[in-house]
């Protein structure tokens, strides 16, 4: 039923090059595209989380305020854990671009010890917070903080899973091209993070601790 | 229906070796990773210094001026370590994230806004009059 | 509220032989009537030998064509549960007046009215709209495949994950009773102890990560895998909605995620977000889920407006008229949804001045969808229409659509929802607009592009009974609603005092009735289409005259659509170059390079599945496992680096070959 012989004697001048036909037309990689528009919706999990901290911040219930329980200098440290780790998988980056495959395992380890110093003393925090009677279920207040803060730690942890199993995959396959992608998607992911902890320790500890 | 090629992906990753970047990735320096470190790490000893030393004198002026700290930083961070930037993957990158900067500005703000109106009609024993305990 | 940490409790958690519901006859005899059924199948499955076609075709497949197919074929067996939990309602309310009660108790009621929302929302008219988009939106821009062929495929099976849930929940345990949104307070743990609302939240979630993924998968296909000369602005009108409604997917679905997420740890963890005491706030439940609500019903309809314009355009013969203004007012809704969902809860008491600002908005936002309604008409206005069947759907939806769009804008005024809100008015509005929308929409699509799914057009006549079934019906059963809600009724009512309202529920029972009626004529029209299929071939690849470019393939389409991407020129690329001289090429094939089936994404659904099912039985041994599991099937997953494999250019050659052969 197509009507292509009757409707193109209508235009028989115009020539157009309708196919590629040759191996030129490359289908561009979306991992990178697709990991950030994925980081963008993580970004908005935590715009729900921190507009439910937003609202329920100051329902004490009678029990504590962040001012009686925030350990600032303990924040700054592991402020400085998560800064730290940042700049380690820059490196980790910069020995990539530049092919060396050992530099960027091991600096990628440095990053994960950061990481996993950051998850060891805020998992520290919250026990002291649980035994002090500041657990989760004492408040509103205190439920929106460890939704808040244990979802950024969530997130540190299962990136530092990926950070492992990235440094078993680079040591079987090398720098391949879709072992940089991992890299540069784990460091988009980590960097993420970190923005996120600008906003938390902001937010929620500094702004909690004011009185 | 169709046969499959086992060599066909090796012959990829080998083509793929020869690059030393990723298609769309940026370029890093040690020199941004730096200027961006230092950086973060001024803009977040002084937001502490502010609040654990009570320097300022009302609340108010240390909430402005930790939350500015804090955008600043952001914004560090999105340039130097995330390299953003109007060109990476034709603009898209940027694009996006105006994008979701808006709606976690509408779902914030409109969430605070309208909850405080709730708050206020219905559960006027919620108000923050309940000062934080001991 | 503690359980003892003794082993059986550790391994059963709640689960006993109590769940199974010995005592209801009706889950007996429907629980009977699908083990006899699901047997049977498997019976004839295995007695023709194709668990390993199905296995290797279908289930593994990465192909977006396949997956779009079972999507759609997911969402058809949703809608026969969830229309029998409709049919259930209209029976029920029309007889339990007075003294009589009706036959369904009202915990059994509440389950039905909220499975039938849960059931048709999320696994009938996600699954319908996502394969549309699944099947159509790669073919239209000229590409192989999607951005990311294994997500797509692990998107499939975590939505059937989360719809297997929901079944489950009919023969063991039960399912909420909260209505489709599950509201705490009454969902918190201390007012809803059951399993219900935590198989509906294992459902969601998990159903909910797939339609995430999904959401980002089709966003980076759209953007970077365009044929060479297909900007932006000479995309395909369907495509430029599906980019929209998977931008509004990526947007809104991490917000349900939280929130549900937040129901979760109240209930679990005896957290207090949403809890009567303690601090928490129930209306923030409200505010959160709402803000993903409103973008979700968006994500549902802007696909079907865009299967619109696809097919007002090609049974006009014309270019679609404005196409411009189109994607302007896509992407003016695609914004707007995200500013005006306090309009769910005016009654809520935010006051008046937040109340005026989401009104208003609201009002705002009918506009676009004004813009497209008379973009339809100009399209038609003096076109040479052919009335097949998608095209009686069409006028169906833009006559039943405005209504419904209209009763919007009346409940948009906040006085006037004070009046309304949760009242049967409120039902039909939206009943209104998803039927007459997504619903007749669906039906559209499927009669529009089934010869290219299958190779054959479906049966126009059977279309017919279906659509006219359909369209009498639906006005015959909510109309009457529109009254009752002015007369005051409330929503989820199981039982009336007043009988003078009990003809207006009959007469809904009638509509009910008639729908049912519009959905065996469909199911009959598949298989007669199937019988009479040599008939009804589709030769060519263009049965209608179609204008973009996945008319372009054979129907249906190589598994690699194009043996060459086409390169774009004009809007309605296929038409230009048909019009243009163009000539199927004969040789010089290439061979082409595709992604490799895998069975990752069956085996990580399934162990969410038993995940999701462990979590609500608090099975914690279970859960432990299969979370473990989960995670190191995914690294063993990412350990796999060998996914793609070329088609060589004989293959393709001799593919091309054949569809040469059929005479145009």
């Amino acid at each position: 039923m197509s009507n292509s012989a009757v409707i193109s004697a209508a235009n028989p001048a115009d020539k157009f090059d309708f196919l590629v036909r040759d191996d030129s037309h490359h289908v561009p990689n979306g991992s990178l595209l697709g990991f950030w528009i994925y980081l963008m919706s993580d970004c908005l999990i935590f715009a729900a989380l921190f507009a439910t901290y937003g609202v329920l911040s100051q329902n004490y219930a009678g029990g504590p305020s962040g001012a009686a329980l925030f350990d600032l200098p303990l924040v700054a440290l592991n402020t400085a854990f998560l800064l730290f780790s940042s700049i380690t998988y820059g490196f980790a980056v910069l020995q990539m671009q530049q092919g060396k495959l050992p530099g960027t395992m091991i600096w990628l380890t440095i990053t994960g010890l950061f990481g996993a110093a950051f998850l060891g003393l805020e998992l520290y925090e919250f026990y002291h917070l649980i035994l002090e009677g500041a657990g989760p279920q004492r408040s509103a207040f205190l439920s929106s903080f460890f939704a808040l803060v244990g979802t950024h730690g969530l997130h540190v942890s299962f990136g530092i899973i990926w950070l492992i199993t990235l440094l078993f995959q680079l040591r079987k396959h090398g720098l391949t091209g879709a072992n940089r992608r991992r890299v540069f998607c784990l460091s988009m992911f980590w960097h993420f993070l970190d923005v996120i902890w600008i906003g938390v320790f902001t937010i929620v500890y500094l702004m909690g601790s004011l009185t | 229906m169709s046969t499959q090629h086992e060599n066909s992906s090796e012959h990829h990753n080998h083509h793929d070796d020869h690059h030393n970047y990723v298609e769309g990735a940026p370029h890093s320096t040690f020199s941004g990773y730096m200027i961006g470190f230092i950086a973060s790490v001024i803009l977040t000893a002084i937001p502490f210094w502010l609040v654990i030393g009570d320097v300022l004198s009302t609340r108010n002026a240390t909430v402005l001026v930790i939350l500015g700290f804090a955008l600043v930083q952001i914004i560090v961070h999105m340039v130097y370590f995330l390299h953003m930037n109007f060109h990476s993957e034709s603009g898209w990158t940027m694009l996006s994230l105006i994008f979701t900067l808006v709606l976690l500005f509408i779902t914030i703000a409109g969430s605070l806004w309208a909850m405080y109106h709730m708050n206020v009609n219905m559960m006027p024993s919620m108000m923050p009059s309940m000062s934080g305990g001991s | 509220m503690s359980e003892q940490l003794d082993l059986s409790t550790l391994i059963f958690g709640k689960l006993s032989l109590e769940a199974i519901p010995y005592h209801d006859p009706i889950l007996l005899a429907t629980f009977a009537m699908m083990a006899l059924g699901g047997i049977a199948l498997l019976a004839v499955l295995t007695h023709y030998k194709v668990w390993g076609y199905l296995w290797t075709e279908w289930f593994t497949s990465i192909d977006h064509k396949r997956i779009g197919v079972m999507y759609m074929i997911l969402g058809l067996i949703m809608m026969l549960r969830g229309f029998a939990d409709a049919l259930m309602m209209r029976i029920q309310q029309a007889i339990a007046f007075g003294d009589a009660t009706g036959y369904l108790p009202p915990e059994h009621y509440d389950q039905i009215f909220t499975a039938h929302g849960v059931i048709m929302i999320f696994f009938v008219a996600m699954p319908f709209v996502v394969g549309l988009m699944n099947f159509i939106v790669p073919l239209q821009i000229g590409a192989r495949d999607v951005a990311f062929p294994f997500l797509n495929n692990l998107s499939f099976w975590l939505t059937s994950a989360g719809a297997g849930l929901v079944m489950v929940s009919l023969f063991i345990g039960e399912f909420a009773k909260s209505g489709w949104l599950a509201y705490p307070p009454l969902t918190g743990i201390m007012q809803s102890p059951g399993v219900g609302v935590d198989y509906y939240i294992w459902a969601l979630q998990i159903a909910g990560v797939g339609t995430l993924l999904s959401g980002v998968n089709f966003t980076v296909t759209i953007i970077k895998m365009r044929a060479p000369g297909m900007s932006l602005m000479k995309m395909p009108v369907f495509t430029w909605t599906a980019l929209c409604t998977n931008i509004l997917i990526v947007a809104a679905f991490p917000v349900l995620t939280a929130v549900l997420g937040l129901l979760t740890l109240d209930r679990y963890l005896d957290m207090n977000f949403f809890t009567n005491d303690l601090g928490g706030n129930a209306m923030m439940y409200v505010n959160l889920i709402w803000i993903w609500g409103h973008p979700e019903v968006y994500i549902l309809i802007l696909p079907i407006f865009g299967v619109f314009s696809e097919i007002v355009s090609t049974y006009s013969g014309k270019r679609l008229f404005g196409y411009s203004s189109m994607v302007y007012a896509t992407l003016v809704i695609t914004i707007l949804s995200y500013l005006v969902w306090l309009h769910h809860f005016f009654t809520m008491g935010s006051g008046a001045t937040v109340n005026s600002f989401f009104g208003i908005t609201t009002m705002i936002i009918s506009i676009p969808t004004g813009a497209k309604i008379f973009n339809w008409l100009f399209t038609m206005y003096r076109g040479r229409i052919q009335f097949e069947v998608p095209m009686l759907w069409t006028i169906g939806f833009m006559i039943t659509f405005v209504i419904g769009g209209m009763t919007g804008v009346l409940l948009a005024v906040p006085p006037a929802d004070f009046v309304l809100h949760n009242s049967l008015f409120l039902i039909a509005h939206f009943h209104n607009v998803i039927i007459g929308g997504v619903v007749f929409g669906v039906f559209a699509a499927i009669a529009y592009w089934y010869p290219k799914v299958t190779g054959y057009k479906l049966d126009p006549f059977w279309g017919k009974v279906s659509f006219w079934s359909w369209l009498v019906g639906f006005y015959l059963a909510f109309m009457p609603l529109y009254m009752l809600g002015f007369m005051g009724v409330t929503r989820r009512m199981s039982h009336f005092d007043d009988p003078s309202l009990q003809i207006w529920f009959q007469a809904a029972l009638v509509g009910a009735v008639l729908i049912a009626v519009g959905i065996a004529s469909f199911l009959i029209q598949l298989y007669v289409s199937y019988k009479k299929r040599d008939s009804l071939r589709d030769v060519t690849g263009d049965p209608w005259g179609g204008r973009t470019l996945e008319w372009s393939t054979s129907s249906p389409p190589p598994q690699y659509n194009f043996a060459f991407t086409p390169k774009v020129y004009d809007n309605d690329a296929w038409w230009h170059m048909k019009t243009h001289g163009f000539e199927r090429p004969t040789s010089g094939f290439l061979p082409i390079h595709m992604p490799k089936n895998t069975a990752a994404g069956i085996i990580l659904s399934g162990i969410s599945a038993v995940l999701g099912f462990a979590m609500i039985w608090h099975m914690w041994l279970l859960a432990g496992v299969s979370f473990a599991g989960l995670i190191i099937a995914i690294i063993v997953h990412s350990f796999n680096y060998k996914r793609d494999y070329y088609i060589p250019a004989e293959e393709v050659a001799k593919v091309e070959a054949q569809r040469n052969e059929v005479p145009a």
